[in-house]
């Protein structure tokens, strides 16, 4: 009854997608107008500190390797704290503009986790495809939330920042568990299905 | 004829407002989910659900798509769109 890896990824890319647009027009309206109605302050931190928690019982559920548990139970641990900074940050509790660097270091462990949790190379599978190109936008898109921090108000700083994570989120739209990629499937992967 | 001028009218007629921009987000996503379902719709596994499982009629990534961005036009664009025409 435990649904198969890709069709956790397809939640998540959902729940990453909508945190996504948030973050577009939050963006696009200014932060000013954004945090014109307190429930929409909580909108997106919320969603991404739940999505965090979410992780966890996926970290359970889906143990097939060691590696595999080490590394949902970092994406999870590194969600929460940058989801749960933001919250503070957004009620007041939380006044260091400092805490927003939870964001770069999410991304960066997030990317790490996903590069050396993947054991096979780039054109095994789609999957093995997707955990690299996924891996390196992180690392590379941490420098992003990074700048942020310094430039909280850049409209483009933002903006890069809403349109990396809707690119995470069509990388996992387009996972799935046996499937080729750009004609390349091994043969040890298993047979493919729809 | 006014090269200042002509420039400026033609500028006002090509920008794009902030609540353009907003209300153009939800439905742009909803349509690249009803484009995707047309070129894939094997993702589709409503439109074939004999023999399969709760999680494949489930999990339709397309309709996921189409979804998010209905749910943020009206949760989200909607009463935001109000604050924008507030503020302008």
């Amino acid at each position: 009854m435990t649904p198969r890896a890709e069709f956790v990824h397809w939640f998540f890319a959902a729940g990453i997608l909508f945190v996504g647009l948030c973050l577009l027009a939050e963006a696009v309206a200014g932060r000013e107008v954004w945090e014109r109605r307190p429930w929409r302050r909580y909108l997106w931190p919320g969603t991404a500190f739940a999505m965090g928690v979410l992780l966890w019982p996926v970290m359970a559920f889906y143990t097939n390797s060691a590696i595999h548990m080490y590394a949902h139970g970092s994406w999870a641990e590194a969600l929460m704290l940058a989801g749960g900074a933001e919250l503070g940050l957004v009620h007041g509790r939380l006044r260091s503009p400092y805490w927003r660097l939870a964001w770069p270091l999410a991304f960066l462990v997030t990317g790490i986790a996903f590069l050396v949790h993947e054991q096979n190379p780039w054109f095994f599978a789609r999957s093995a495809f997707l955990h690299h190109t996924l891996g390196w936008t992180f690392v590379v898109a941490a420098t992003v939330p990074l700048a942020l921090v310094w430039r909280p108000r850049s409209t483009a700083l933002r903006a890069s920042f809403a349109l990396v994570v809707v690119l995470v989120s069509v990388q996992l739209f387009a996972d799935r568990d046996v499937a080729p990629v750009f004609g390349h499937l091994s043969p040890l992967a298993g047979l493919p299905h729809r | 004829m006014n090269s200042a001028y002509a420039h400026h009218n033609l500028s006002d007629r090509t920008r794009i407002s902030r609540p353009q921009i907003v209300s153009l987000i939800g439905p742009a996503v909803a349509a690249a989910g009803v484009v995707w379902a047309l070129v894939q719709p094997y993702r589709v596994t409503l439109l074939h659900p004999r023999g399969q499982g709760f999680w494949w009629l489930l999990a339709e990534p397309p309709l996921l798509v189409v979804l998010v961005g209905v749910v943020f036009s009206l949760v989200v664009a909607r009463p935001l769109l109000a604050d924008l025409e507030g503020a302008g």
